[in-house]
């Protein structure tokens, strides 16, 4: 049995797009234009709480208010340049995150929101090929520890840009919390 | 090779000779900033930290202004956990009364100098770029995490130099000067890079001005937007109370990935139409816009000289009847200002209602959210779908004097549409005055 079929995956996906030991995740594409800005991530009038679950009821709301009731557990969102763009608020990718959505593709990500997702442990893939060929409702599988994109609709692979080391060991900590404990940890 | 002051910056809290663009480096930051809504989530973050302390809580700070004065039950919640934690960790916080939008207050209270890197949770926190320091914004485990270690990691990032030529022109700001910025460099044009703002037109901008170009430097997808220390900045900060240690310049040979000039000479009073600040038209040419409200001031415009510019405007009109104008002073510091030289009296006269401190109406929290179809004049910073209310609304950016002809107006027109009765204010309000 490999690494990939031990852990359960949203909505029978293949292995396919498994890779350096990480399980692929995945399920259907939500796909949104350029420039989504947080505010239609997670408008302002709910950012009066910080739980998780709370802020999934309204995720992407303004981009598509049938998202947040319609969205499954593994479901991807694909979206064009400059993902993300706008207010410094991590509830929006804590919003995606807690709506069961496995990994976000664009084009470009704005960088707050790019910073945000590395030290949260939400998976992002930059690749302007893949954010531009699927369409809503193709089945996707990522594999965010090697940037993998296997569009099942279509059968196409895409590759993401690869994250440089320094990134990639915040990611490997499992967050920037953990990277800082242990930065923490060698200090004393 | 020569560095670029971002370069300068960043070598320095990294403890290094130099930099390139491209690396990445744990840098010590000198500020830490919140409001309520990004500290709320921070310091929970900050508290899963095991063993953790706050690094120096003289350079910790929490500003209480995004749904202040409590709007809701659950802001109150929010701001009454943030207030707990500054008092249980002793870290500054600024709360009604005493507090204003981050962003004026931070460097009308000394809090930023030249210098500086400030992390904060709080995406315009590039307007420090105004006073020569590296102010970014970052997210809340960002700010949790600076909070317990004194650092922040960073991309260095390439700079992008805009070069400004020529004078501006009666009723032309440094508003309408970086709306047509971001309308040449487009909403990501500058994404994980750095501007530089340069050039004698620059020069001639007084310190309000500079603040309101670099607050915008996150509209263009900056990090930051940095403009060299010269004699404004040392007489604002000297008068703020800040440091004067380390005044950065770039060098002769330094890089850029782009250099820009632009000739300001003839640029006009300028408005960014739905649904992008890079949607940038001059005013004069908008035809028969109607509008139902207008805000002036916030983190963008919300200093004295910002509102002595809209009152010029204002003063011996009345509001257009079916308009409503709220302005906005950024810090209380600013309101009392206002209320000394008569500008309170002359937004009440024509008919405005004036406001506490609050980011409130710019993000569609309080104190001014729209209704759908409505349409509204800001000298805030974005005007994305559903900014300031209603998915269906719409709002304009434009400066305090082009906000201020459109009240009266009722519709978008440049201020040199209206007629004056006190030009002179105006005058005044252009010179560099740095209270």
């Amino acid at each position: 049995m490999t690494e990939a079929t031990s852990f359960p995956m949203a909505n029978g996906l293949s292995e396919h797009a498994a890779g350096a030991g990480t399980p692929p995740r995945g399920g259907r594409a939500w796909k949104f234009g350029d420039h989504v800005d947080t505010d239609a991530i997670i408008p302002a009038r709910h950012c009066n709480t910080a739980d998780p679950r709370a802020l999934a009821a309204h995720c992407m709301e303004d981009a598509d208010p049938g998202f947040a009731a319609a969205v499954r557990p593994g479901d991807v969102i694909v979206g064009g340049v400059n993902f993300g763009c706008g207010s410094s608020r991590e509830v929006a990718p804590i919003a995606i995150k807690a709506a069961g959505v496995s990994a976000v593709i664009a084009a470009s990500f704005a960088r707050i929101f790019f910073r945000n997702a590395i030290n949260l442990g939400l998976p992002i893939l930059e690749c302007p090929a893949a954010a531009a060929a699927i369409d809503a409702g193709h089945i996707v599988e990522v594999t965010p520890a090697t940037g993998a994109i296997f569009d099942r609709t279509t059968g196409e692979t895409y590759q993401a840009e690869p994250f440089p080391d320094f990134l990639m060991q915040i990611i490997a900590a499992g967050g920037l919390l953990n990277y800082a404990q242990a930065r923490l940890t060698e200090r004393r | 090779m020569g560095q670029n002051i971002a370069e300068k910056i960043l070598a320095a809290h990294a403890g290094r000779v130099s930099v390139r663009p491209g690396e990445f480096l744990n840098a010590s930051v000198d500020l830490v900033l919140a409001s309520e809504l990004s500290g709320v989530v921070a310091l929970r973050e900050f508290e899963r930290i095991e063993g953790a302390r706050i690094f120096d809580p003289d350079k910790v700070v929490f500003v209480f202004d995004h749904f202040t004065p409590n709007k809701d039950i659950a802001s109150a919640e929010i701001v009454r956990e943030c207030r707990a934690f500054a008092l249980r960790t002793g870290i500054r916080y600024y709360d009604v009364g005493r507090a204003g939008i981050q962003h004026v207050l931070l460097p009308e209270q000394g809090l930023v100098s030249p210098g500086d890197i400030v992390a904060g949770a709080d995406s315009h926190t590039c307007t420090y770029g105004a006073l020569g320091a590296f102010g970014t914004g970052v997210g809340s485990t960002d700010a949790a995490v600076a909070m317990a270690l004194g650092e922040l990691w960073l991309r260095v990032p390439e700079s992008i130099k805009v070069v400004y030529h020529g004078h501006l022109r009666p009723w032309v700001t440094a508003k309408d000067v970086i709306i047509h910025t971001i309308g040449i460099l487009g909403v990501d044009g500058a994404r994980y890079q750095a501007i530089e703002f340069a050039g004698e037109a620059i020069q001639a901008i007084d310190m309000a001005g500079r603040l309101t170009m670099a607050n915008m430097a996150i509209e263009a997808g900056a990090k930051t937007g940095l403009i060299a220390p010269d004699d404004i900045t040392r007489a604002f900060v000297e008068k703020a109370g800040g440091r004067l240690d380390r005044l950065y310049a770039s060098d002769p040979d330094a890089e850029y990935a782009r250099v820009i000039d632009v000739d300001v000479s003839d640029l006009e009073p300028m408005v960014a139409i739905p649904y992008l600040p890079e949607n940038a038209r001059e005013a004069s040419t908008l035809g028969d816009v109607t509008i139902d409200q207008v805000v002036i001031g916030m983190c963008t415009n919300g200093n004295l000289a910002d509102l002595r510019q809209a009152a010029a405007v204002l003063a011996g009109h009345k509001v257009h009847p079916r308009v409503r104008t709220i302005i906005i002073p950024g810090s209380q510091a600013v309101y009392l200002a206002a209320l000394r030289e008569g500008l309170i009296e002359t937004f009440v006269e024509a008919n405005c209602v004036v406001s506490t401190p609050t980011c409130g109406p710019c993000l569609g929290g309080h104190m001014g959210v729209l209704a759908s179809g409505e349409r509204c004049v800001s000298t805030s910073n974005r005007n994305f779908h559903g900014r300031m209310g209603h998915i269906d609304s719409q709002v304009y950016l434009a400066s305090p004097a082009v906000a201020a002809a459109a009240a009266i107006a009722g519709r978008i027109v440049p201020p040199d549409a209206i007629d004056m009765v006190d030009e002179t204010a105006f005058v005044a309000a252009k010179e560099p005055r740095h209270d």
